[in-house]
């Protein structure tokens, strides 16, 4: 177990990378903790993969540094960095009875036999293989191989540290949330540094204690879930995590108010005079529908009601946006928005911005 | 519910029913009928019940025919089968060299078999082939037309050169679709080389490598065209395999009967020896017959 360093990485798969654009992972400072469970989340294409392959050897960096405990293991290969990693399609060896899967790992580093066969009856005691120990792999379901492919790693105690490629994509959605429940066992347990690649925000959110999202090549936000919802420090944050996604409005804004169109919104503070693309981002969950005389006029476009609560598509002045009405909660014959101040957020150019009070934008 | 019974559908399976007659029913049940009578000429057939077979099984130039046929597709099976993967595994996965390996492999299955005999009659020959004459030269006494061994190597090489390609072709197709990920783990997991051949790339490979066999094996038991153009069945008869022997009955002496019962042995051979290894090969490495996945 380790800590994992990056020290002014960044990668790019072109051999003479010039501009910003040519790098798939642009430069990148980050401390990953001992022990800690993270989870990297972005859309497709977004470099996550890429951060990842980095970590466990299979590329190596055009760029910066990765040190495990402060020793740089940048040109290291994946066999000598000591870590275990969870692909995408589970990778078993097909020839071998589950027993032998998990041995294997072992037997190619010389393991004592005795200790061997402690360490894997171990495992396949933690991941309820049992009764499947000494059959072929190549029969078994999805999400078993998926749990062999895990357990290879973990029988072996020193793992640095554990990553997973998008480790449920080909889990069947009932299985998903027993597997990633074993996960998060798993981690209390026995206390590997688990990175998670994932473009799923249940999968993060749920997984991790703190969360990496990315966004064309880019950490935009490192946080713990809760940080991520209040607070998105970048407007792709803000619509990525949340289902609908955050609001963002076209607004100006002077003091503690935003123009919105025509009509104004009081925000939790004042703000410095902001320049560029000025933009207010509110989470669905905080704006609500009332019938009274205050608030702004809004019109309904389409209603979804999909359970427990129902989405309101709305818009000002044919500004869109999505508003969340709890069950039971009914749409008002002349509708008018109300904006929970507290829960507003201010971006420009894309970037948070905090008020005058909670100190200095960023 | 009452089914709905729509006789139409048979119009539409005429035409593969009369393709299936004319072309494998109707000459099957013509060569049984032949295995099964003989005849003074004229037309004139009479029943002999299974004479020709019986007398075909006690026949040794039928043993003969047959020990050199397993003989000769054993040697190539055990040369062509390894050479093939070897070949395979050391062929590029990327980059610009993969379309000329894959030219280059390709070209030998291009060429016609009797030409293929053509090209290695002449080659072997001491006064104006290059491999004949560079033996000469070199002092070693090699005629394929006297020498038993000679003919036997020449054509069990001319064989290898001919149709390894196959195999590197079916086995590089089953080693490219082997997904990175495996590779990765591997690597991860600390297998040596060979740990990712006996692991990875050999089951990965193992539907492809049935095919290879199978069709290797039964082209060779069949073989006909080359060793006929090279050797013409000698010296002596120690190239004459059953196909060569089929002919020299069927057309040289007109023995229909006796042909007849030995192409259907012959054909009952090769039948057996296919569902044999298909159904071995096929549960190599599954420990109860399940559902893939």
């Amino acid at each position: 177990m380790a800590q994992i360093t990056l020290d002014k990485l960044a990668h790019s798969y072109l051999p003479n990378p010039k501009t910003d654009h040519d790098f798939a992972l642009k430069e990148l400072d980050y401390a990953w903790d001992d022990g800690g469970a993270y989870a990297l989340l972005g859309p497709s294409g977004c470099g996550k993969t890429t951060l990842l392959n980095i970590i466990s050897g299979l590329l190596v960096p055009s760029k910066g540094q990765i040190l495990f405990d402060g020793k740089d293991v940048t040109n290291l290969q994946p066999e000598q960095r000591n870590i275990a990693q969870v692909f995408q399609f589970p990778v078993i060896y097909d020839t071998m009875t589950v027993r032998q899967n998990l041995e294997f790992p072992l037997k190619n580093r010389n393991v004592p036999n005795d200790e061997i066969s402690k360490r894997v009856a171990e495992m396949i005691d933690i991941l309820d293989l049992s009764d499947k120990a000494d059959r072929k792999a190549r029969g078994l379901t999805a999400d078993e191989k998926q749990k062999i492919s895990l357990g290879r790693g973990l029988v072996r105690y020193d793992v640095n540290a554990i990553l997973f490629d998008e480790p449920l994509t080909v889990i069947d959605p009932h299985m998903k949330w027993q597997l990633r429940t074993k996960l998060k066992d798993l981690h209390r347990q026995l206390g590997h540094t688990m990175i998670y690649v994932t473009h799923d925000q249940t999968e993060a959110l749920t997984f991790a204690d703190k969360v990496v999202v990315m966004y064309e090549g880019d950490v935009v936000q490192i946080g713990t879930p809760e940080e991520l919802f209040d607070e998105p420090k970048h407007t792709f944050v803000g619509y990525f995590i949340g289902s609908p996604g955050m609001n963002i409005l076209p607004v100006e804004v002077s003091g503690n108010q935003a123009k919105l169109g025509s009509h104004t919104v009081t925000l939790k503070g004042a703000y410095p005079d902001l320049t560029g693309k000025i933009e207010l981002g509110i989470r669905p969950e905080f704006l609500s529908l009332t019938n009274s005389e205050s608030g702004i006029p809004a019109q309904i476009n389409g209603v979804e009601d999909i359970g427990r609560f129902k989405i309101v598509r709305a818009s000002i002045e044919g500004v869109e946006l999505n508003v969340v009405l709890n069950e039971g909660e009914s749409i008002p014959a002349e509708p008018k928005l109300i904006f929970e101040s507290s829960r507003i957020n201010i971006y420009q150019d894309d970037h948070l911005v905090r008020s005058l009070e909670n100190g200095k934008g960023i | 519910m009452d089914k709905t019974y729509n006789n139409k559908a048979w119009l539409l399976v005429i035409p593969v029913f009369l393709l299936v007659a004319l072309s494998a029913i109707i000459p099957i049940m013509t060569v049984v009928n032949y295995s099964v009578q003989d005849t003074f000429g004229g037309n004139k057939f009479f029943w002999v019940g299974t004479e020709w077979f019986t007398d075909v099984l006690r026949s040794e130039r039928f043993h003969d025919a047959l020990g050199r046929n397993l003989l000769f597709s054993f040697i190539i099976l055990c040369i062509e089968i390894p050479l093939g993967i070897l070949i395979a595994l050391s062929m590029p996965k990327k980059g610009i060299w993969v379309p000329v390996c894959l030219v280059l492999m390709a070209l030998p299955l291009l060429i016609p078999w009797n030409v293929v005999g053509t090209i290695w009659q002449i080659f072997g020959r001491a006064d104006i082939g290059l491999l004949g004459h560079t033996m000469a030269t070199l002092g070693i006494d090699y005629n394929y037309s006297s020498n038993v061994i000679d003919a036997w190597v020449t054509i069990i090489v001319m064989d290898v050169w001919h149709w390894t390609s196959l195999v590197v072709l079916l086995c590089y197709a089953g080693l490219v679709s082997i997904p990175e990920a495996y590779y990765q783990a591997a690597r991860i997991d600390g297998a040596s080389k060979w740990s990712v051949f006996r692991y990875i790339q050999l089951p990965k490979m193992q539907g492809v490598l049935i095919i290879a066999f199978l069709l290797r094996f039964m082209d060779s038991f069949m073989i006909y065209t080359e060793p006929f153009v090279l050797t013409g069945g000698g010296p002596g008869n120690s190239t004459t395999f059953m196909s060569i022997d089929l002919v020299k009955q069927a057309i040289g002496q007109f023995d229909l009967g006796p042909a007849a019962a030995m192409s259907l042995v012959y054909q009952l051979i090769v039948l057996l020896v296919c569902y044999v290894f298909f159904t071995v090969m096929s549960n190599v490495g599954t420990d109860k017959p399940e559902v893939e996945e």
